[in-house]
């Protein structure tokens, strides 16, 4: 569990802020290294060529991906949203893959800062927050009519209103968990697959044929599959957003 | 699990240099430039529409011309053929005048030639009738030794003739 342990670095563990401890960790320090890689990636698609090249078609489809998934799901007023879930869906994207970059090789040890609750629950709170901010702002207390599903009978709404009520409190803590626990559980995999085929490997011939080599084949095959869902938790936690969003642009 | 057992003591640095970073991000990027990626995506889209309507109106136009042309061309054709026709009713009027005209001069000749044959037929038959009664004068003579007039003989002679 090593790979989880946040340190300080530059000897700042005693940094505050209003007396909150605010040391500049390894995990902020990948998510300064995601945020650079970020920019550095959308602003080479910044050429506003009309006739793109590679690198601005890359940029143009994450865009336009963000933007076919808005308007499909919310519609043409999703299109406000695009710079807050693309920011969103990029941001956690590149920490994925980050996260998985072989670079212990070389010395540097990646800091997946995706597999950290903290993170994921404050993202998760500030979608919600956005979600709860245009219900009211929209709606009113009107927003309250999300929790009565179309066309129920009057003597159910007693209970169809705590249950809806509890399915859409529980939303941030989905949203967050899923993404830590997808991030944390690949990079414990791999932790352990990768033990066998050491410890496997230490241990004799024998060990390294019956334990070493089919972890080694099973762990190549992990490693596709973490890059996968690297991706694909990104997107799921985009997707869930603008599904949330979508509730309070349009109640239902 | 770091995540749990750091969690008093990492919670506030997390927080805040998520929403530090997250906070650029949205800002920077995503406000900033995505943004300004996504109007060249319709600025381009824009462009393609434009150029398509543009290449299909010069088509339309194309098409038009060529119509016009076709009919131009019909019209020309048909006045061309117009023009043949007529100048071939005037060429076989002219012909059948000309025509005419010859055939009017050959009927003159033919009547004068037919004339002239008749007048030398009356002559040569009043030269046929002296000659008969200067004969008949002589014949008389030498045979009867009777000595007739020049009336007399041409009497007889015309009435001889008459039989013929």
């Amino acid at each position: 569990m090593h790979q989880f342990t946040i340190q300080p670095i530059f000897g700042s563990q005693n940094w505050e802020l209003a007396g909150y401890n605010i040391a500049f960790t390894n995990s902020a320090m990948w998510m300064l290294i995601a945020t650079v890689v970020l920019w550095i990636f959308v602003a080479g698609g910044l050429r506003r060529e009309l006739v793109p090249g590679r690198w601005q078609m890359a940029v143009e489809y994450f865009t336009g991906f963000v933007d076919n998934m808005l308007e499909a799901n919310i519609g043409e007023a999703g299109r406000k949203y695009v710079p807050y879930v693309f920011s969103l869906f990029m941001f956690i994207l590149f920490a994925n893959i980050l996260g998985l970059l072989p670079l212990g090789v070389v010395g540097i040890h990646p800091f997946t800062f995706t597999s950290h609750f903290t993170v994921t629950g404050i993202l998760a709170i500030l979608s919600f927050s956005i979600v709860l901010v245009v219900g009211f702002w929209k709606h009113g207390f009107h927003f309250f009519s999300l929790f009565v599903p179309h066309g129920t009978p009057l003597p159910m709404i007693p209970i169809i209103f705590p249950i809806e009520l509890i399915s859409f409190m529980v939303r941030p803590f989905s949203l967050g968990l899923r993404l830590f626990v997808a991030m944390m559980a690949g990079h414990v995999l791999l932790e352990v697959l990768s033990s066998f085929v050491i410890d496997g490997t230490n241990a004799g011939v024998g060990y390294a044929a019956l334990v070493g080599i089919p972890s080694f084949i099973l762990m190549i095959g992990i490693c596709a599959l973490e890059i996968l869902v690297a991706g694909i938790q990104a997107y799921v936690f985009a997707l869930l957003t603008s599904l949330y969003i979508n509730d309070a642009e349009n109640l239902h | 699990m770091p995540q749990i057992a750091q969690l008093a003591e990492t919670y506030s640095s997390q927080i805040f240099w998520l929403l530090v970073f997250f906070g650029i991000v949205f800002v920077f990027v995503g406000r900033g430039m995505v943004p300004k990626v996504m109007e060249t995506v319709a600025r381009r889209d824009q462009q393609i529409a434009s150029d398509l309507a543009a290449a299909g109106a010069a088509r339309d136009k194309a098409d038009e011309e060529e119509a016009a042309w076709r009919s131009r061309e019909n019209e020309n054709r048909a006045a061309a053929q117009a023009i043949v026709a007529q100048a071939k009713a005037k060429a076989a009027a002219d012909n059948e005048k000309k025509l005419a005209a010859a055939q009017k001069r050959l009927d003159t000749k033919i009547t004068q030639a037919e004339q002239d044959i008749a007048e030398a037929r009356n002559a040569a038959l009043a030269e046929v009738e002296g000659v008969a009664v200067e004969a008949a004068q002589d014949i008389v003579q030498r045979l009867a030794g009777v000595k007739v007039t020049a009336a007399v003989a041409k009497n007889a002679v015309k009435k001889a003739m008459t039989h013929v």
